[in-house]
């Protein structure tokens, strides 16, 4: 093996433990940063030692042993009460005289803690770019140079915004606390909006060379799925879920070689992963279950839902679709929700039922500068054979598309109209 | 990225120790809440199973069990993880398990990377490139 080699075998087996370590050292410091702070520190140590020694037969025993000592040795610079101070050596003594084996790590229940840590690294009093490091750098194992390069930003940048952010949990007190009742409900939105933005960055990435970051859905998803597991009787939580497994379960079919995006209608949808919809579709069901139906994630992912069990365009469940974008629009008052009902409309009850819905919106200040608005539109027009229109409103909206393959579709479909336009 | 594990033994016809199902168990738990692990499966006997088969030209099946297999499946497992040092990784400690609750036993498990539809052009190019 190559230096290189056991570098990343030593991250590997350092992220599966991570979780747990982090979680025991924040039960013992009541620190969730603290904690932390000293697990990174047990990864360095096994950087500097493993290379050596080989990786021990019990890796997680080893980092935990390890990240235990760093604890106690933090108590003691810090002075901390004596109590404290005796109990923790206590508990280091008889766990150094029996190494905890496999059995007693896989005994070790972490859910609570590890609720109680997705909590601290998503705090509403945080702001959402350093909820997202955090939250990848906490419960994912991610390391900051990792999260730079998936958010496109430089590594000193994410440094800086988790050093901020733990500097800002210490300072408020926050450091180490699990809410309960109503205010984890209003708590949990803030996860769930944490873990659905990593999700997006990944799925629609905006900027960089490429238009999809799967690293990024992966953590949103593992995220999603730790969640449901520590927080099972969420509904939103399952809604989340089901509509990220769903999403992704489109991934390998919306680009082609290129890299190019190719529009949901115009997939390929042999290549959709079967067993992310099922599990995607199971989530769903556990979110109706928990009475979750008209949540603001279940509503979408009950949408995106319609699409995976139809296996051609044809066999798409429009009606049903109009009826929960309608759903959706009561839940947030977005006119791009609203769009998206003309869409559903349009493919429903025709393109005239659509366009009325569409011509309605025409004055939203939002969609003025919105090309999706002007490709909707201008798609409703040509099919209504108003080519001359539709032309017209291709080309408005070319003008106002930022991303340089979707312009060149809009001038494609304008030169289209165009021709229709001359020949009728 | 997602794996496959797929577990063989030499010696199919003894099952899993109490001690180990309870193990495994346990691990299959904690790796579904950490969100890493898709699916899995223990599979039956062979006894119960058949072979659909191809040879020199013919179609033939087979019902189990079959003398000549030397190693058989007895399970697999599906994860989604970030590269294959994780899987490495993860399959190492499912192994630990064996070795511990099961002294004696001999098997592999074997670690394969799903092919997405980018990595079958890439061996398709590859083909063409070596002709």
């Amino acid at each position: 093996m190559t230096a290189a080699d056991i570098h990343r075998t030593i991250l590997a087996v350092w992220r599966n433990e991570q979780p747990r370590l982090i979680t025991s050292l924040s039960r013992m410091l009541r620190d969730v940063p603290l904690a932390e702070d000293l697990t990174q520190e047990a990864l360095v140590a096994a950087l500097e030692h493993w290379p050596a020694t080989g990786v021990p037969e019990r890796p997680g025993a080893w980092l935990m042993a390890t990240a235990k000592r760093r604890a106690l040795d933090h108590l003691r610079r810090g002075k901390m009460l004596a109590h404290k101070h005796d109990m923790v050596a206590r508990d280091l003594e008889q766990e150094q005289q029996a190494i905890p084996d496999l059995d007693a790590a896989l005994d070790d229940d972490i859910g609570d803690e590890l609720l109680r840590l997705i909590f601290t690294a998503c705090h509403p009093l945080l702001p959402q770019e350093a909820r997202a490091a955090l939250a990848l750098r906490m419960i994912c194992g991610l390391t900051t140079g990792e999260i730079a390069r998936a958010f496109l930003v430089p590594e000193a940048t994410v440094a800086q915004r988790i050093v901020r952010a733990k500097r800002t949990l210490s300072a408020s007190g926050l450091a180490y606390e699990t809410p309960r009742g109503e205010e984890l409900s209003e708590r949990l939105a803030s996860v769930l909006e944490v873990v659905y933005l990593i999700f997006n960055e990944g799925y629609t990435a905006a900027r960089g060379e490429h238009w999809l970051r799967p690293q990024l859905c992966q953590e949103a998803l593992r995220m999603g799925r730790v969640l449901i597991s520590i927080a099972p009787h969420e509904p939103e939580a399952h809604g989340l879920l089901a509509l990220m497994e769903l999403n992704a379960s489109r991934i390998a079919a919306r680009t082609d070689q290129a890299g190019d995006p190719i529009l949901l209608m115009d997939q390929n949808r042999a290549l959709w992963d079967q067993l992310q919809i099922r599990r995607g579709m199971l989530a769903l069901a556990q979110a109706v279950q928990l009475g979750g139906a008209g949540g603001f994630y279940a509503l979408q992912a009950e949408i995106i839902a319609c699409h995976a069990k139809a296996s051609a365009v044809d066999d798409t469940d429009w009606p049903r679709i109009a009826e929960l974008y309608a759903e959706l629009a009561k839940l947030v008052n977005s006119p791009v929700i609203e769009l998206n009902r003309a869409v559903a409309v349009g493919m429903a009850e025709g393109p005239a039922a659509g366009l009325a819905i569409v011509e309605r919106l025409a004055g939203e200040p939002t969609l003025k500068t919105y090309h999706l608005f002007g490709s909707v539109r201008g798609d409703l027009l040509y099919k209504l054979g108003r080519y001359a229109e539709a032309r017209d409103v291709f080309e408005a909206a070319a003008g106002l598309a930022a991303n340089d393959r979707e312009r060149e579709l809009l001038k494609r479909r304008a030169a289209q109209a165009a021709d229709a336009a001359a020949s009728s | 990225m997602r794996f496959m594990y797929i577990v063989t033994s030499t010696q199919p016809n003894r099952g899993p120790t109490p001690a180990l199902m309870e193990a495994m168990h346990k691990l299959a738990d904690r790796e579904i809440k950490a969100g890493r692990m898709l699916d899995s499966g223990g599979l039956m006997p062979v006894s119960l199973g058949a072979q659909v088969k191809i040879t020199g030209g013919k179609l033939s099946v087979v019902d189990g069990p079959f003398v000549e297999a030397k190693e058989l499946i007895g399970g697999y497992a599906i994860f989604e993880l970030r590269d294959k040092e994780e899987a490495v990784a993860s399959a190492v400690e499912f192994m630990q398990l064996h070795k511990e609750h099961m002294p004696g036993w001999e098997g592999t498990c074997e670690v394969r990377s799903f092919a997405t539809p980018g990595d079958e052009m890439a061996c398709q190019a590859d083909a063409q490139a070596a002709s």
